[in-house]
């Protein structure tokens, strides 16, 4: 999502190299500790983010998408969802929809290439689920993996907390 | 003729920012806190700060650059919270960064005059009206606040953002009317300015001083001692259509006065996100968005600003051009305009219902109070009629709007019968 004031500052993030899915990152923060990962690649669900601030959780050949807690809190109350169609054919970083607070609008970067499958109708009476759980009822749309190689690409949640560390300072 | 779109948004100002630090102290703006996340305030060096900078800080402000300033934009309750909470009981917003200015002087009627469209001789001792710093080609330089104070002078407080032009109009029109051998001179006003705003700020108010503000109607004036701070401008204005009042008071006591008003429960601070949610649902408009040099009084819809004795004398800025279109109607006006779907902001194109370009948006948020899009626009004057429907198109896609009476939520001025 277009988070201008922090796009500016991170602007020169360089991607770290993908860590292989069956590997353990070594500092497991608390959060992943508690959860039970599957260590088959093809069940992975652990999350992904792009630079954008976006996650994207693939099960069973669909990725779940939609914007992690960093976002979610800078971009305040969610008033409106923008969402794009089912079958909207999607490829990596296209522009796929907005998420409205009352001072601004966010776009929304699509992080794989694939067709939308899924959005969440909730949102349409209950926007506000985005802030209250964006990792779970607050989930944005869902969609086919047309080339699961481009996962590798994004960042896993140690790299990703990482990169927020260094847009804060 | 179409507004090809508008003034800047809020960060225009900041051109300005790095000028003669003529007001309060000037210099970096502190650094990021750790664990502040997602606001690029630090960044900007040369950004003014006001006397409530710190105190802003300590209270979990967010800090932006606005207009040349380092404001907060929201604390740590929400933007949807404090707009509330201003609705419903009040908020206290920082406004020192507006420029506060006084004319003195026999004259000083005379050379307001000569800038602005009001009838400001007619003002009664201790009254303030709403008015406008024209050109002579009928566009709008600036909206200010003009008081008639019975401490013989004219007390004027205008936008942040306009302020480097505004004063060079002031002081060159001032220098120009003592060389013809009037007697008007100038003096910028270095006071913090508080707004209090909201159904309990008077009661809030009232608590800390001894003056009957039941006394003091909507645009009237007063000086007092509040909560111990002596010789206090109190006004009963504002920018949120709630009742409520600004504060003009030395620099140096603003920061005790804002902690002993945040005393009271009721009272929360709020920032320039609320502020402009708050001044839209009012149909107030933002100078840059929904006003600017190119607009005049009439398309903006503020004939009501223009003095019926200075309508007729023709004797302001630009009245060559304004006081015809009274008549003759102007080719565009602003108008409110209410829609559901995704909230229509600056710059989004208006269409009639055959799909022809007829106006574009200047300012518009999704209204906390109505949870509907509230916007103010300018559209052609055949389609400016109150339930017009017309189209706005959105990232691409097209959505029902309809034009929509100001204010979106009724105002609640105190005025005394």
């Amino acid at each position: 999502m277009a988070l201008r004031a922090v796009r500016a500052l991170g602007a020169n993030w360089a991607p770290l190299p993908a860590l292989p899915a069956l590997r353990r990152p070594r500092a497991t923060p608390p959060s992943l500790r508690a959860r039970s990962l599957g260590t088959s690649a093809l069940l992975l669900a652990a999350r992904k983010y792009t630079d954008k601030h976006e996650w994207i959780s693939v099960e069973n050949g669909i990725g779940t998408v939609g914007i992690s807690n960093f976002a979610q809190e800078a971009l305040g109350d969610v008033v409106y969802c923008s969402l794009p169609e089912v079958g909207t054919k999607l490829n990596k970083q296209d522009e796929f929809g907005a998420l409205e607070s009352v001072k601004a609008a966010s776009e929304l970067y699509s992080p794989l290439t694939g067709e939308v499958t899924e959005i969440n109708t909730a949102l349409a009476d209950n926007p506000g689920l985005v802030n209250k759980s964006c990792y779970k009822d607050g989930w944005l749309i869902k969609m086919t993996v047309d080339s699961p190689s481009e996962l590798d690409e994004l960042m896993s949640e140690d790299a990703y907390e990482k990169y927020i560390k260094s847009i804060e300072d | 003729m179409l507004r090809a779109g508008c003034g800047a948004a809020l960060g225009a100002g900041l051109r300005r920012g790095i000028g003669a630090g003529r007001r309060f102290s000037s210099g970096p703006v502190s650094g990021a806190k750790p664990g502040r996340r997602g606001w690029a305030s630090a960044w900007q060096v040369g950004l003014k700060q006001t006397p409530l900078h710190d105190f802003h800080q300590q209270h979990g402000g967010k800090m932006v650059p606005f207009a040349g300033w380092s404001m907060p934009v929201q604390y740590t309750y929400s933007h949807l919270e404090s707009h509330m909470h201003t609705r419903q009981h009040c908020s206290l917003f920082d406004v020192s960064h507006m420029l506060q200015t006084k004319v003195f002087g026999r004259d000083r009627v005379k050379f307001m005059e000569s800038l602005v469209v009001g009838d400001i001789a007619e003002l009664k001792p201790d009254q303030g009206t709403l008015s406008l710093f024209t050109n002579e080609k009928g566009g709008i330089i600036d909206d200010l606040i003009v008081t008639s104070t019975s401490e013989q002078h004219l007390y004027v407080v205008s936008n942040a953002g306009c302020s480097d032009k505004d004063l060079a109009l002031m002081q060159t029109r001032a220098q120009e009317l003592r060389a013809a051998g009037n007697d008007v001179h100038l003096e910028v006003w270095e006071n913090a300015l508080l707004a209090l705003q909201g159904p309990s700020a008077v009661r809030v108010l009232q608590a800390g001083v001894s003056d009957d503000l039941a006394k003091l109607p909507f645009m009237s004036s007063a000086v007092m001692d509040v909560f111990g701070v002596p010789g206090c401008r109190v006004t009963r204005c504002g920018y949120t259509g709630e009742d409520g009042v600004e504060i003009s008071l030395p620099a140096g006591r603003v920061v005790e006065l804002a902690e002993r008003l945040l005393d009271d429960p009721d009272v929360w601070l709020a920032g320039l996100a609320a502020r402009d949610s708050l001044r839209l649902e009012a149909g107030l408009c933002l100078y840059g968005n929904d006003i600017d040099e190119t607009t005049t009084p009439v398309e903006a819809s503020l004939v009501w600003t223009l003095g019926k004795r200075r309508r007729a004398a023709m004797d302001f800025p630009g009245a060559a051009i304004i006081v015809p279109q009274i008549k003759e109607k102007p080719k565009c006006k602003r108008v409110g305009l209410m829609s559901t779907g995704p909230p229509i902001r600056q710059h989004t194109r208006i269409l009639d219902l055959e799909g022809r370009t007829v106006g574009t948006v200047t300012s518009g948020c999704p209204s906390p109070c109505l949870q509907k899009n509230i916007a103010m626009g300018y559209i052609k004057s055949e389609h400016s009629k109150v339930d017009t429907v017309l189209t706005v198109e959105v990232r691409k896609k097209n959505y029902s709007a309809l034009v929509s009476k100001m204010p979106f939520v009724p105002t609640r001025y105190y005025t005394i019968k």
